[in-house]
C-alpha cells in the first residue's frame, strides 16, 4: 500500500499531463496538478529547514568533525530567518507610510536586501569564478594526445579556441576571402554548425525518447524503484 | 459645526440663501465688474471646449474594420481583436491604440494600451460562456484621441476539444508509446531481449565495493533540482540500487540533497533499499539531509565534504548546471571513482572529461530498467529503437525533401518540404 497509493498517483498526475497536452479543456487538470505539487513543495520546505536545523544541532551537539561549520550554518540560518520574518530595516510602502510593516521585504535598503547583496552575491560569484580554474584543469586532462581519438580532440580544440579569440583572425588574415573557410573563425564556424550540432541533436533525440519511455513505464506502474522497491 | 472649507468643496452647499450659485468674492463687486467677469469666464470656457473636441476629432483617425474572432486551439479562454491602423498611424508620428472590453453588458474597462503600427491584439483573459465586446481607441501624442472603433455584436470565445497544431506530434508519441507497451508485452511472454552493456552501470558494484575496501564513504548526488524533472527521478532509480548494494556491503552513502521533497523521496527510497537487501539497521536517515535550495551554496557544502571526508565513490546522477564540473573536478581531485549522468547535454562534455564512468542522456533513463533486468522493463527499451527508427526516417525525408527543394523551389516537393518543417516537426511541441 504504501508503494501503491504513490504509483497511482504519478500514473494519474502523468496521464492528466499528457490529455492537457492535446486537449485544451483539461488543462484546468493540469494546473491543479502544479498547484498541489506547489502545495507539496512548501511543506517540504518546512520538512527540509526543520531537517537543516537538526542535523547541524546534532553535529554540534556531539562536536563531530566540522562541528564548527555547523554552528555558522545554524546562525546564519537563523538571522536571516530573522531578518526577513521581521523585515528589518524595511522601509513602510508608499501607499501605507503609517504602516511600518507594509513594505516588501526584498526593498532596496532592508535588512534581507543588505545580507543577499552584501554577503550572498560576493559569495555566489566567487564560487562561480572558480570554474574558470576546473575549466582548465579539465581541459589539460582532457587534450592529452594518448591516442588517435585524444589527439583529434586536442587539434579540434585548438582550432575552437584560436577561433574564438581574435589571435585566431590575425593569424590567418593573410587567407584570401575566397577561402575563408580555412581561417580559424570559419573552421570554428563549421565545427560548431556542423559536428557539435549533429552530435548534440542525436543525444537531443536519445534523450526525447529514454523520456518517453521511462514515463511510460512510471505511468503504467512498471518501474516503481524510485519509491526504492519495485515490489509492493 | 460646519466649516467655511467644507462648504465651497461641496457644490450643493455653495448656494446662497436663495438657491443661486454663490460666487466667492465676486458677488462683493459693483454690478458690471461681476457680469463682466462672468461673460469672461464663459467665452473662456466655450472657447476650451471648443479647441479640445475640434483637436480630437480632426488630429487622430480611428482604426477602422474592428473585427474579434475566436482563439484556435483554445479552451475558450482567448479572443483575437484585429483592426486596420488609423491613416495618422505614420513612422513620424507614434500612435498608440488602448483597447476597452465590455463582459456580458457590463461596465466597459481599459484592458490593454498597444504600440504603434500594430493591428491585433490577443485577450487571454476570457472566461467560457461569457460574451465580450471590444472598442479600440488610438491615441495620439499629446493626449488627443480619435472617436471609438467599436465591435457591433458580442462575441463568445470558443471551446476546441483537440489542439489540432499538435495533432502530428500526438500521432508521433502514440507511435512510440505503442511500440513501448508492444515490445513490453512480447517480453512479458517470453521474447529474447538484448540490451548492449553499459559500462557505468556495471561499474557501480565495483565503485560500491571499492569504497568497502577502503573503509570510505560514498557521495551520492540526485541533481539540483525537484522533483518534477524527469532526470531526477531517474537519478533517484539509481539510488535505490546503490543504497541496496551499499546496505549489502556495509558501505556508508551520504546524499545531501539540494530540494526538499528530494530530500524525503530519497530516505524514502534509501529505507526501502535496506529493507530489500535485508539490512534495514544500515538505514541511517542522518546521512540523506537538505543541504540548500541555492546553486553555489548546495556546490559550496558538497566541495567542502568531499574536501574533508574524500569518498571513495562519488555519484552525480540527475539534473546539472554549472555545478557539473566542480562537483566533478572536486571529486577527481580526492581521488574517487566517479559515475555521472544527466540529461542536459551542455553538462555532458564536463562529466565525460572529469569522471570515470558517464551515462549519455538516454542511458540515464535507460539505468532503472538495466539494472532491474527486469524482461517488461527491458522491453521499454526495444520500444525506443522503433521511436530511433522513425527518426532515422524523418531525418532522410527531411534531407531529400530540403535538397530537391533546393534543385526545384516551386512544386509539389516544395510544399511537400514546408509542410514537414511547418506542420509536421515546427509546430508539434508548439
Amino acid at each position: 500500500m504504501k508503494r501503491t497509493i504513490p504509483a497511482v498517483i504519478a500514473g494519474v498526475s502523468g496521464t492528466v499531463m499528457i490529455i492537457a497536452f492535446f486537449i485544451p479543456p483539461a488543462q484546468k487538470w493540469q494546473q491543479t496538478a502544479e498547484i498541489w505539487f506547489t502545495i507539496l513543495a512548501a511543506i517540504a520546505f518546512l520538512i527540509g529547514g526543520t531537517n537543516l536545523c537538526l542535523h547541524h544541532l546534532k553535529k554540534v551537539a556531539h562536536q563531530q568533525a566540522g562541528w564548527g561549520f555547523s554552528a555558522v550554518t545554524l546562525v546564519a540560518f537563523l538571522v536571516t530567518v530573522f531578518v526577513g520574518m521581521t523585515k528589518w530595516g524595511v522601509p513602510a510602502a508608499e501607499k501605507f507610510p503609517d504602516y511600518a510593516w507594509s513594505g516588501n521585504y526584498l526593498e532596496e535598503g532592508g535588512g534581507l536586501w543588505w545580507l543577499y547583496e552584501y554577503i550572498m552575491s560576493p559569495i555566489i560569484a566567487t564560487m562561480f569564478s572558480l570554474l574558470a580554474f576546473y575549466v582548465a584543469s579539465a581541459a589539460f586532462r582532457a587534450f592529452r594526445a594518448k591516442n588517435v581519438e585524444a589527439m583529434l580532440l586536442l587539434v579540434t580544440a585548438f582550432i575552437v579556441l584560436l577561433g574564438r579569440t581574435y589571435a585566431g583572425t590575425v593569424l590567418t588574415s593573410w587567407v584570401p576571402e575566397s577561402m575563408s573557410a580555412l581561417t580559424f573563425p570559419g573552421m570554428t564556424g563549421v565545427i560548431m554548425a556542423v559536428f557539435t550540432t549533429a552530435g548534440q541533436r542525436a543525444i537531443m533525440l536519445g534523450i526525447a525518447l529514454g523520456i518517453a519511455a521511462i514515463s511510460l513505464r512510471i505511468i503504467l506502474g512498471l518501474d516503481r524503484s524510485y519509491l526504492g522497491s519495485d515490489k509492493d | 459645526m460646519r466649516s467655511p472649507k467644507s462648504e465651497i468643496r461641496n457644490p450643493k452647499k455653495a448656494r446662497n440663501p436663495k438657491g443661486k450659485m454663490w460666487i466667492p468674492h465676486v458677488s462683493n463687486l459693483p454690478v458690471w465688474i461681476s457680469f463682466g467677469f462672468r461673460i469672461s469666464c464663459f467665452g473662456f470656457l466655450c472657447w476650451t471646449a471648443f479647441s479640445t473636441s475640434s483637436a480630437s476629432a480632426t488630429e487622430v483617425a480611428p482604426p477602422t474594420n474592428l473585427v474579434v474572432k475566436d482563439r484556435p486551439n483554445d479552451a475558450a479562454n482567448g479572443l483575437i481583436v484585429t483592426w486596420s491602423l488609423s491613416p495618422d498611424d505614420q513612422p513620424e508620428r507614434a500612435i498608440q491604440c488602448e483597447i476597452f472590453r465590455q463582459v456580458d453588458g457590463g461596465e466597459w474597462s481599459s484592458i490593454a494600451k498597444v504600440s504603434a503600427k500594430n493591428e491585433t491584439f490577443e485577450d487571454t483573459n476570457c472566461e467560457p460562456g461569457k460574451k465580450y465586446r471590444y472598442r479600440v481607441v488610438a491615441l495620439g501624442p499629446e493626449g488627443a484621441t480619435s472617436p471609438l472603433a467599436e465591435t457591433a455584436e458580442p462575441f463568445q470565445p470558443i471551446m476546441q476539444w483537440v489542439d489540432t497544431r499538435r495533432l502530428w506530434f500526438g500521432a508521433i508519441v502514440a507511435f512510440v508509446c505503442g511500440s513501448v507497451i508492444v515490445c513490453t508485452e512480447l517480453a512479458k511472454r517470453g521474447a529474447s531481449i538484448y540490451v548492449r552493456p553499459i559500462a557505468a552501470l556495471t561499474a557501480l558494484d565495483e565503485a560500491v565495493g571499492r569504497a568497502t575496501e577502503m573503509g570510505r564513504p560514498m557521495l551520492f548526488v540526485p541533481g539540483i533540482m525537484d522533483l518534477d524533472q524527469i532526470e531526477t527521478v531517474a537519478g533517484l532509480t539509481v539510488l535505490s540500487k546503490v543504497a541496496k548494494t551499499a546496505a549489502e556491503y556495509d558501505a556508508a552513502l551520504e546524499v545531501p540533497t539540494s530540494r526538499s521533497l528530494v530530500m524525503t523521496a530519497a530516505q524514502e527510497s534509501c529505507e526501502a533499499a535496506c529493507l530489500e537487501a535485508g539490512r534495514p539497521e544500515s538505514f541511517n536517515p542522518d546521512r540523506i539531509y537538505y543541504v540548500t535550495d541555492e546553486q553555489f551554496g548546495y556546490v559550496a557544502y558538497v566541495c567542502g565534504w568531499m574536501t574533508r571526508e574524500k569518498p571513495a565513490a562519488c555519484f552525480f546522477l540527475g539534473k546539472f548546471f554549472a555545478e557539473s564540473l566542480l562537483l566533478a573536478e572536486t571529486g577527481n581531485g580526492v581521488g574517487a571513482i566517479q559515475i555521472a549522468g544527466t540529461a542536459e547535454a551542455s553538462q555532458l562534455p564536463f562529466f565525460v572529461a572529469a569522471c570515470d564512468y558517464t551515462l549519455l542522456g538516454e542511458e540515464l533513463f535507460a539505468a532503472s530498467a538495466y539494472l532491474s533486468r527486469e524482461p517488461q522493463q527491458l522491453g521499454t527499451l526495444k520500444g525506443q529503437d522503433a521511436g530511433k527508427v522513425l527518426a532515422t526516417v524523418l531525418l532522410l525525408g527531411g534531407c531529400l525533401l530540403a535538397t530537391w527543394t533546393v534543385f526545384q523551389p516551386q512544386g509539389v516537393a516544395a510544399e511537400a518540404y514546408h509542410y514537414f518543417r511547418e506542420v509536421i516537426l515546427n509546430k508539434g511541441g508548439a
